[in-house]
């Protein structure tokens, strides 16, 4: 399905004629989509057809942009007031009798915010999902409230939006922003968002671009002066509101937003790593989390009861919400404590490690604590057939994994001299091939869909700091810290972002399962109490470094040193290697 | 209960059954005080609430005054310092776990119990219940077995990490899993020194005196000092699971014996107990 299948009519209001398009069953409730500036309704295209499946999907050209006529005069012809005619009469024709659940993005999101603030609209609107458009009542507020208490914060926040706003002033000009895009920037815009805003090429933008955007500048004229020095002060959401907000948006600050929650009674934000056009970038991210949203708000009116809490709770369940997370080695230690964590922020979790029971425990307490859905799958990482097979079900069954923890790893000590080459390959092949292959078959399949996501490897404070007695484990965790860099450069460009963990001495079981070169059975098992006790009275937790993955997801961390002692070690790399090389010649009180 | 560890309660009657009796008192306490907690009430009201049913109750000593813990307290989130155990003004609140932990002597009888509930639905809370279960089948299978104590609290340990838990008796002083308990001489006047019962303390130090000569400890520990066999006595058990800002609890009495027959050598005192019914109950409704 695409959009050029859609039902299309026309519909006559205050002196244009606007262009409509539907999407899916009719019987469904509806779902608007508003677009922004300096677009046509072609915008929403990819997010429309992944909507369609479920819904009513009702897209319109705003007036004079694509297909829908322009007002004349121009001047005066684009108030808000205006816009809000030109909704009611789309959605009287089609969806009389049900109110709508609206969708904007950019002036698409500030018209709809006049929407659900203005009275003369109550009860025929279901929800709102808004994303890089703010309520132009809110902004003045926002901007008031900075002026009449300036402190050194405020005026930063100011100033920094003052900054991003320049294309406002630009449009304010007469004459020119029309002579513009009627001319080389209409040309060149394609090729603008292509490289800048890395929206992929295809059937957007339309050939209406010039027009569009030499008429969508009125639409600034005619209500930015006004709105933002006399914002109304009753300018209350009465549907609940949904707000998606790019981390990467070249055009608005997220601090916009702050104190929404005094003028939104229902608010739920998201939050995601993109830059200003998503409905282009991220059209799964944004169809599943539009298809959440008004799932619970339809069942909520349907039930008569109060909207169901549909986010997690938690500092990152705005940014994970209905993600699907894939975290290796998750039956125990710091994956286990990972999915907990991806979990509690409200992700899809598959838990994947060899103790199948392990993996299957994982998955049933993660959906315990706010994991949606959670998986357990029993899998050998060394093994690239099987991971292959993985991969495969993966996205048949739950879909594209949008952060990938190749976490699994196990530990092997004992002098080089008296590692054999079977203990080489083993260690090997869990903690460096295990990596290869995760983020071949899954990165792969990040990369194709092209919609970003974040791979997160597990190496250690060994890949920086050499040992006597580490050599083959701090080697593979090495090998993973460089893959990681190395993978991180070429995936930027798809705005896949790679971050390696180094733990450090963490309390896990890794120590009971670690192999001692050169030691007989009883032996072995003195050394893996001894370290276990050792690490036990470290008693650095798990969910400390699962935080610090979290995080350095987050703010796409490239290295990222947890504990105290990996952080010295990571300093000491860089300050004073040597001090490191005379580190490692000691040999451990075991 | 088998007939052969009914033999030794037997022939320990007026002892076990002093005990006992404190115990069952104890467990009816934080069954009444639990069912009166309501939203808004806070820590400091439900320990009142514990000592006042327990004072009404004839009890004049304490091992320790009552303890309650709500919503991520009950997991011990964030304790550095031993002053943080004693209740707070923490609310109440619908779906919170809470626990009620006391420890009243009674005619001289000593007993320590640890309640955890929640107040309305909580799945994961009633998870953390239901495998509490495995900790006191493996702990009395493993004094039975006369491992050292400290091998046991390491399995328990293992156990806790395996069900994805941490755990959270570590938080206690000396980290134990449990400490002996004994009777406690009936004395007028029995100041607390930070929530302890002197006489009881008195009997704790003395034991740790001779056990410290004759190696062995009244903690229950995962230090050094724990590494001796089970030493015959009542040890008040305590496994404490914490899962992410939700802990669960129960403490109970074991009975050390010196006999050679693995079935007398160690039995929980009572096993008719609120978590031993409720897991009764679970496994007849599945």
């Amino acid at each position: 399905m695409n959009l050029s299948q859609a039902r299309e009519r026309t519909v006559g209001t205050g002196g244009v004629e606007l262009c409509v398009a539907e999407l899916g069953d009719a019987g469904r409730p509806t779902v608007v989509l508003v677009h922004g500036y300096p677009d046509s309704k072609e915008v929403w295209s990819d997010v429309a057809v992944r909507l369609a499946e479920h819904w009513h999907v009702v897209l319109y050209d705003v007036r004079g942009h694509g297909r829908s006529t322009a007002p004349t005069p121009l001047r005066g012809g684009f108030t808000l007031e205006k816009l809000t005619d030109d909704f009611l009469a789309v959605i009287d024709t089609v969806s009389p009798d049900r109110p709508v659940h609206v969708v904007g993005h950019d002036w698409g999101s500030v018209q709809s915010w006049e929407f659900v603030t203005v009275g003369r609209t109550e009860g025929r609107i279901a929800s709102f999902t808004s994303m890089s458009g703010p309520s132009l009542d809110h902004f003045g507020h926002w901007i008031k409230r900075r002026i009449s208490r300036p402190t050194p914060r405020r005026v930063g926040q100011l100033l920094g939006q003052g900054a991003k706003s320049w294309y406002v002033y630009m449009l304010h000009t007469p004459v020119l922003p029309e002579l513009a895009w009627r001319g080389p920037l209409g040309k060149h815009w394609p090729g603008i968002l292509e490289r800048l805003e890395k929206v992929p090429a295809g059937d957007y933008p339309t050939a209406s671009l010039p027009n569009d955007a030499a008429h969508g500048a009125w639409l600034y004229r005619d209500n930015v002066r006004a709105r933002l020095s006399r914002p109304r002060p009753d300018a209350y959401a009465h549907a609940p509101v949904q707000l998606i907000t790019p981390t990467g948006d070249s055009f608005l600050s997220e601090r916009l937003y702050d104190g929404l929650e005094d003028r939104v009674p229902t608010l739920v934000r998201r939050s995601l790593p993109a830059k200003h056009w998503v409905p282009r970038t991220r059209p799964d991210q944004l169809a599943s989390w539009i298809d959440e949203f008004v799932t619970a708000n339809e069942s909520a009116a349907r039930d008569g009861g109060p909207v169901q809490q549909t986010v997690a709770q938690g500092p990152y369940a705005e940014r994970f919400g209905g993600q699907l997370i894939l975290v290796t080695g998750a039956a125990s230690g710091i994956g286990r404590a990972t999915a907990f964590a991806f979990a509690e922020a409200g992700a899809r979790i598959v838990a994947v490690d060899r103790d199948a029971e392990g993996a299957a425990r994982t998955a049933e307490m993660a959906r315990l604590i706010g994991a949606p859905a959670a998986w357990g799958e029993a899998v050998d990482v060394s093994d690239e057939a099987e991971m292959e097979k993985l991969a495969a079900r993966v996205a048949a069954e739950y879909g594209i994994v949008d952060v990938l923890v190749n976490n699994a790893g196990i530990g092997l000590s004992g002098s080089f001299l008296e590692t054999t080459s079977e203990e080489w390959k083993k260690v090997l092949d869990v903690n460096l091939w295990g990596v290869i292959h995760g983020c071949r078959f899954f990165g792969k399949q990040m990369a194709d869909r092209g919609q970003g996501g974040h791979i997160v490897n597990t190496a250690s404070a060994a890949a920086f700091q050499p040992s006597r007695v580490l050599p083959a484990y701090s080697t593979s965790k090495a090998a993973v810290l460089m893959l990681s860099e190395c993978l991180r450069a070429e995936l930027a460009e798809k705005s896949i972002g790679v971050s390696a963990i180094c733990p450090g001495i963490v309390n896990t079981n890794i120590t009971a399962t670690t192999r001692f070169a050169g030691a007989d059975a009883a032996e072995e098992e003195r050394l893996q109490k001894r370290t276990s006790r050792l690490y036990g009275r470290r008693n650095y937790p798990p969910e400390r470094v699962a935080d610090a993955i979290l995080r350095a997801v987050v703010r796409n961390q490239a290295v990222v040193p947890v504990t105290p002692e990996a952080r010295g070690a990571r300093l000491l790399s860089r300050l004073s290697p040597g001090t490191l090389r005379s580190v490692a010649r000691l040999k451990p009180p075991l | 209960m088998t007939g052969l560890a009914k033999a030794v309660q037997d022939a320990n009657t007026p002892e076990l059954r002093g005990f006992r009796e404190v115990q069952r008192l104890a467990y009816a306490c934080a069954e009444a005080v639990a069912g009166q907690l309501r939203s808004g009430v806070t820590e400091r009201e439900a320990a009142r609430m514990q000592r006042v049913w327990l004072r009404e109750r004839g009890v004049r000593d304490w091992f320790h005054l009552p303890f309650a813990w709500f919503g991520d307290r009950t997991a011990f989130a964030g304790f550095k310092v031993p002053l943080q155990f004693f209740p707070t003004d923490r609310k109440l609140e619908p779906g919170m776990p809470f626990i009620l932990d006391m420890a009243p002597v009674y005619k001289g009888f000593t007993a320590d119990v640890g309640y955890a509930g929640c107040l309305g639905l909580n799945p994961l809370h009633d998870k953390l219940l239901a495998d509490l279960e495995a900790h006191r089948e493996l702990i009395l299978r493993e004094v039975r077995e006369r491992r050292s104590l400290r091998e046991i609290y390491e399995d328990v340990e293992r156990l806790m990490t395996a069900q994805g838990y941490a755990n959270r008796h570590r938080a206690y002083p000396f980290g134990v899993i449990a400490h002996k308990v004994d009777r406690v001489a009936e004395r007028r006047w029995s100041p607390q020194v930070f929530g302890f019962g002197t006489q009881a303390l008195k009997g704790l130090v003395s034991d740790a005196l001779h056990g410290h000569r004759e190696g062995w400890s009244p903690l229950w520990s995962p230090y050094r000092f724990s590494d001796h066999p089970p030493q015959p006595g009542l040890w008040a058990v305590e496994p404490h699971l914490g899962f992410r800002g939700t802990g669960a609890k129960f403490e109970e009495i074991l009975v050390v014996t010196d006999s050679k027959d693995p079935e007398q050598s160690a039995f929980w005192l009572d096993d008719d107990l609120p978590h031993v019914r409720r897991w009764a109950e679970e496994k007849v409704a599945a």
